[in-house]
């Protein structure tokens, strides 16, 4: 196996799993709480890459983070070197491609969390942030878990806005899934059924936890009767 | 006036009937009930008092403090006022233990001090041996007596509490229903408690604020609004009952003596009475005659007719026997026995028709 390709892999998705916790928990619950009339635009708009072949994202993102954009331009004199075809702009594809398989399952998990219960944590005198930290995530923790675990277990085997956006430049932007495309086209069956048994194996296995996880968890914390 | 809470506002729902509600709530530690029918709007006033709710026009003035003003575009969130509530389902934080449900509202204060006064509070409402548990594994009654506990440990400037009791079964109900009082009187902070049970009314409140079609109707003394309803919304909702303050003299046999003004009145003993209590008579329970007779009913009382008013097919007769008592006979009955002011006549209630409400 592409150790090289494994390591990448595996820093892109915890990078991206982390950005996603960072970005999406914010969102997930303005989602969750809001009563603003068009918040369905931006529901949509979350939802897209679940939608959109990945191909018509990646083509969009290389155009945005290519030299003839403003954004591509700005990235580059900042960093010294182009968004696209690099680690950075791979980062910024997968948090987007990744949203709504973390961002739906984090609102759905934050909305099922009984308002009353915020309600009473205001009038106990403890502010919104502080709410949210110690009774709306607490409770919402499983679902939060499992769309974390789906973010990650997705982005680790994402193949399409990768090759699109990425590229296949070894150590840089060859992750798993490109590594196993590579293999096939050369007609190295063994070495692409190395590496796709053991993403498949990985991925079993943190699906398989998570959902042991969460019922643990379901059992353990009764809510009212 | 500097002491109290003065509430005038309107909330109007789409769709539905708009809310009027004007208010005076006094600021000391006298419990004021919100009575009225399901649907009455009781909650959203609570939840406006305690910030969840914002009315759509009006103030909220918490003696020298504003906390809303629709004109001004002043709101103080609920963090900032400083009012305990008490949920009709308890609301508790099922992830946290009782003493972490308790403590909850102590954010600021030390370990020691917070540990101190969930102790302390504990005690008050009876949970010392339960602080481990979450509230799963909780009876009804203990968990509104947890929903109480927190409410009070951030020594909160006003209570609310919304049916605290609605939710538990009979037994419970009547048992929590008198330490309640006794919370309420100890904690010596005004209390706002919304019911719609009338007995709940009379034990747990001093004053009594009814709301009915959209708007507050009548406030006063519990005993004086549920007995002279202002005008007929009001009547309609506290019923036809006569409903009298008495005080305790004796108890033999099951049965209790109370005396209620100058009269004295023999009832059936319903256990956890203190030395004062409202006695509460229907209307249609009382016999009327004009001749003293030998009878079963245990309470045979001289008094006057006060006045007369026929209902359909009814007469209401209101009388003077030592306390101001309300009968409600047929109308033929009132003319063969030719009732009129200045009557007199004897009323006869059973004993188990006095039905007595511990108040305190």
């Amino acid at each position: 196996m592409d150790l090289a390709a494994f390591r990448l892999s595996l820093a892109l998705a915890t990078l991206t799993t982390a950005l996603l916790l960072a970005l999406g928990l914010p969102l997930a619950h303005w989602l969750a709480t809001s009563r603003w009339r068009l918040k369905f635009l931006v529901e949509a708009l979350v939802g897209l890459p679940l939608v959109l072949p990945p191909t018509v994202l990646g083509f969009y993102l290389l155009v945005t983070f290519g030299p003839h954009s403003p954004l591509g331009r700005a990235y580059a004199a900042v960093a010294g070197h182009p968004l696209a075809f690099s680690f950075d702009g791979l980062l910024v594809a997968s948090v987007l491609y990744g949203l709504p398989f973390a961002v739906q399952p984090f609102a759905a998990a934050l909305a099922s969390v009984d308002p009353r219960l915020i309600e009473a944590s205001h009038s106990l005198g403890v502010s919104g942030v502080a709410t949210f930290f110690r009774v709306r995530l607490p409770l919402a923790a499983p679902g939060v878990l499992a769309g974390t675990v789906l973010a990650f277990a997705h982005t680790l085997g994402e193949f399409g806005v990768v090759l699109m956006v990425g590229g296949n430049i070894a150590g840089e932007t060859r992750t798993l899934s490109i590594a196993i495309f590579d293999a096939v086209q050369v007609l190295d069956y063994a070495s692409a059924n190395r590496t796709a048994l053991f993403l498949l194996g990985v991925s079993f296995a943190v699906l398989t936890l998570t959902y042991a996880l969460q019922r643990r968890a379901g059992s353990g914390w009764p809510t009212r009767s | 006036m500097a002491d109290a809470l003065l509430m005038d506002v309107e909330r109007r729902f789409p769709g539905g009937p708009a809310l009027r509600v004007a208010v005076e709530i006094p600021l000391g530690p006298v419990v004021t009930v919100l009575f009225g029918p399901s649907g009455a709007g009781k909650t959203t006033v609570l939840r406006c008092l305690a910030g969840l709710d914002r009315p759509d026009r009006g103030s909220i003035r918490f003696g020298e403090e504003v906390w809303f003003d629709s004109e001004r575009r002043r709101f103080v969130p609920p963090q900032r006022r400083g009012v305990g509530i008490v949920f009709q389902d308890d609301a508790l934080f099922p992830h946290l233990t009782v003493e972490g449900n308790v403590g909850y509202g102590l954010g600021r204060s030390t370990a020691a001090e917070r540990g101190e006064r969930v102790a302390e509070v504990a005690r008050l409402t009876g949970l010392e041996g339960l602080l481990g548990r979450r509230p799963g594994r909780l009876s009804g009654g203990e968990r509104q007596r947890v929903a109480l506990a927190r409410a009070l440990a951030p020594r909160p400037r006003l209570l609310l509490l919304d049916e605290p009791l609605s939710s538990l079964d009979a037994p419970s109900r009547e048992e929590l229903r008198g330490e309640l009082r006794r919370l309420l009187e100890s904690g010596g902070i005004p209390a706002v408690v919304v019911t719609h049970d009338r007995i709940e009314a009379m034990s747990l409140g001093d004053r009594l604020a009814v709301l009915a079609e959209g708007s507050v109707r009548q406030v006063g003394p519990v005993a004086e609004v549920l007995a002279r309803p202002a005008d007929l919304a009001v009547a309609r909702v506290v019923g036809t009952e006569n409903v009298v303050p008495v005080r305790i003299v004796s108890r033999e046999g099951g049965l209790v003596a109370v005396e209620a003004g100058s009269a004295r009145l023999t009832a059936v003993d319903p256990g956890h009475l203190g030395t004062a209590a409202f006695a509460c008579i229907r209307a249609e329970e009382v016999l009327l005659e004009t001749e003293p007779a030998p009878t079963s009913a245990r309470n045979a009382l001289r008094g006057r007719v006060a006045a007369v008013s026929p209902e359909g097919p009814m007469v209401r007769v209101t009388l003077d026997c030592g306390f101001r008592l309300v009968a409600l006979v047929t109308r033929r009955s009132a003319e063969e026995l030719a009732l009129a002011p200045g009557r007199e006549v004897f009323a006869l209630v059973k004993a188990p028709a006095v039905r007595l409400v511990p108040h305190a």
